[in-house]
């Protein structure tokens, strides 16, 4: 077993996601085959190989810092599940 | 014939000589849906109003005259992944599926700007996660060439729409293949760009690092049309690369001769279907013939391809993913509690299952103690992936491919076997690891009479070298002129 069903209700978690009980158990299982797949990348040494996180050849792309037009208040908020005045609304946060 | 059933290259010059208008062909692609889509499902939404009243638009622009832009009143349809102001934008999924965009992706302000008709958008699996579009939150697509199949995914309605005459061209999105393997399967021409040749400001993230935008059309010049009406630098995605936009339609000559084509030994070998083997081998004859060159080349690390990308893909998606809390927009569904009550009820609610296992996939690959066992490892592999072509590019000039190992499968084959579904993007993912443009041209049928698709990869910018071939092999083959028998629905 490369994840037991523990770690997979513990990453579920991290990802603030929640899981059925049958959910938790096919996903285990699930996620365990894929693991044992990945493991095939281990029959590569790597060790002087630089990693990959871009494909094309960049530099950091800077531009001017100036003022563009954005959109207002009143688009931001358009697709707000709860909204007060000028605000996100959420759940109380602090106790 | 109907409008509905022509070209854009067709129709723009039944427009120029005024022989229709674009509300007649607007009205002709709409009568289609009405007629087909209610089996197909290749639409999530679609507005008369709104396409008649861009249509009326784009006729008072042509009345004015030279206007030589042949997107001006040619109907199109979007991938639901793209945002539309105004218009609802779900992505097929539960979390966003009352989302109303405040504005346009990039690419969507650039066909309305050309005065293209935006008929709808189209269906896809959720968060363009899935191979089949049977992940879709609102139903599955349909292959119109046989409905008990899939369209193919991530963009299956962009597709199964293009080939079913429901629009005449459509955009996709391809992270892993979600463009070519939809097109492959339902035998239209599909090309991804390189990385970073279309703006992806205003499209629904997966994989920042592998998702690009590319057209769906019926032939290879439509293809052309369309990706030069797309491509270019935007500021508002720094990943775009300021490269002067070809005019794709100038490497349509016709002429391959002397041109290097490599076959990649390592796709030729156990699992694939012989049809679809026999197809290819045919289809680099008839190239061979028009005096281009056979090469054998090589691509060693083709087997770690898959496990690389089911690494580096879901460890970006967990991370773009991360928005959907339900705070700014989208689902909320409120719980008792404390506020990860509602992020965990509005994702649980919101997300279906494929998306909910890549989140977790990613998330486990990032987290302490297992990153560098993963996420780096798949990186490092990456690396050498991109090297094998680094390679085989100083041998030849394209390579050719199969799209997937088999003809469209059964709706229903894959779904309950993710690492099964995940295998089946062997020939498609590389190319985005990679970062290189890749397309799908139809180039056969299986006995069952399933279209079957070729790949053809060039190096980073050299779409112009893949039109080129596409068209030389389209000019001397008749496969894109067949169409499923829509009349027996």
């Amino acid at each position: 077993m490369k994840i037991t069903r523990k770690e997979v209700e513990y990453v579920a978690h991290l990802a603030r996601l929640r899981l059925s009980p049958e959910e938790a158990e096919k996903f285990t299982s699930q996620l365990d085959q894929i693991l044992v797949y990945f493991e095939k990348l281990n029959q590569l040494d790597t060790s002087n190989i630089e990693p990959t996180s871009h494909p094309i050849p960049m530099v950091n792309a800077f531009r001017e810092d100036v003022v563009k037009p954005s959109i207002d208040v009143e688009e931001a908020l358009v697709n707000a599940p709860d909204k007060e005045g000028n605000f996100f609304k959420v759940p109380k946060i602090i106790e | 014939m109907n409008l509905c059933e022509l070209t854009i290259h067709d129709l723009a010059e039944k427009l120029q000589k005024r022989e229709c208008s674009s509300e007649e062909i607007t009205r002709s692609v709409l009568e289609q849906i009405q007629r087909l889509d209610s089996k197909i499902h290749s639409y999530l939404w679609v507005n008369e109003e709104y396409a008649l009243a861009q249509a009326k638009f784009a006729d008072q622009k042509l009345k004015s005259g030279n206007n030589l832009n042949p997107l001006l009143g040619i109907p199109i349809g979007v991938k639901d992944i793209f945002l539309t102001k105004g218009v609802p934008t779900t992505c097929a999924s539960k979390i966003l599926e009352n989302f109303i965009p405040v504005y346009d992706a990039t690419v969507i302000s650039k066909l309305k700007q050309l005065g293209a008709v935006i008929v709808g958008k189209l269906n896809m699996d959720e968060f363009a996660m899935g191979s089949t579009t049977e992940g879709s939150a609102f139903g599955p697509t349909r292959n119109p060439w046989a409905l008990d199949r899939i369209p193919g995914g991530s963009s299956g309605g962009s597709s199964a729409s293009v080939c079913a005459d429901m629009c005449i061209a459509s955009l996709g999105t391809d992270t892993g293949g979600s463009i070519r393997q939809p097109s492959a399967c339902c035998g239209v021409v599909g090309i991804k760009p390189t990385y970073g040749r279309v703006s992806r400001f205003g499209i629904i993230a997966y994989a920042s690092s592998l998702d690009q935008v590319g057209p769906i059309t019926k032939d290879v010049l439509d293809s052309a049309i369309m990706l030069e009406a797309i491509a270019g630098y935007d500021p508002k995605d720094s990943t775009s690369v300021p490269k002067e936009v070809p005019k794709y339609n100038k490497a349509l000559t016709g002429e391959v001769k002397a041109l290097r084509i490599g076959l990649p030994k390592e796709y030729f070998v156990e699992g694939i279907d012989p049809e679809v083997e026999q197809a290819l081998k045919q289809s680099a004859r008839v190239l061979e013939k028009l005096g281009a060159e056979l090469i054998e080349v090589s691509l060693p690390h083709t087997e770690y391809c898959i496990a690389c990308y089911y690494i580096v893909a879901p460890a970006e998606a967990s991370s773009n993913l991360a928005r959907y809390d339900g705070v700014k927009y989208g689902l909320r569904v409120s719980e008792p509690g404390s506020i990860l009550n509602m992020y965990k009820a509005t994702r649980d609610q919101g997300f279906g299952a494929e998306v909910k296992r890549r989140i977790l996939i990613g998330t486990y690959t990032l987290s302490a103690g297992y990153y560098s066992a993963y996420y780096l490892k798949a990186q490092k592999v990456r690396t050498l992936i991109k090297k094998d072509f680094e390679q085989a590019f100083q041998k030849c000039d394209v390579i050719l491919t199969p799209v997937l190992p088999t003809t469209a499968y059964q709706l229903g084959t894959k779904i309950n076997d993710p690492l099964e579904m995940y295998l089946a993007d062997i020939f498609t993912v590389s190319c985005n690891l990679a970062g290189l443009p890749g397309m799908s041209v139809p180039c056969g049928f299986s006995k069952e009479g399933l279209p079957i698709g070729m790949q053809i990869l060039a190096n980073h910018f050299e779409e112009e070298k893949i039109f080129k071939v596409a068209y030389a092999y389209e000019q001397n083959t008749e496969w894109h002129k067949q169409k499923p028998k829509l009349s027996l629905f």
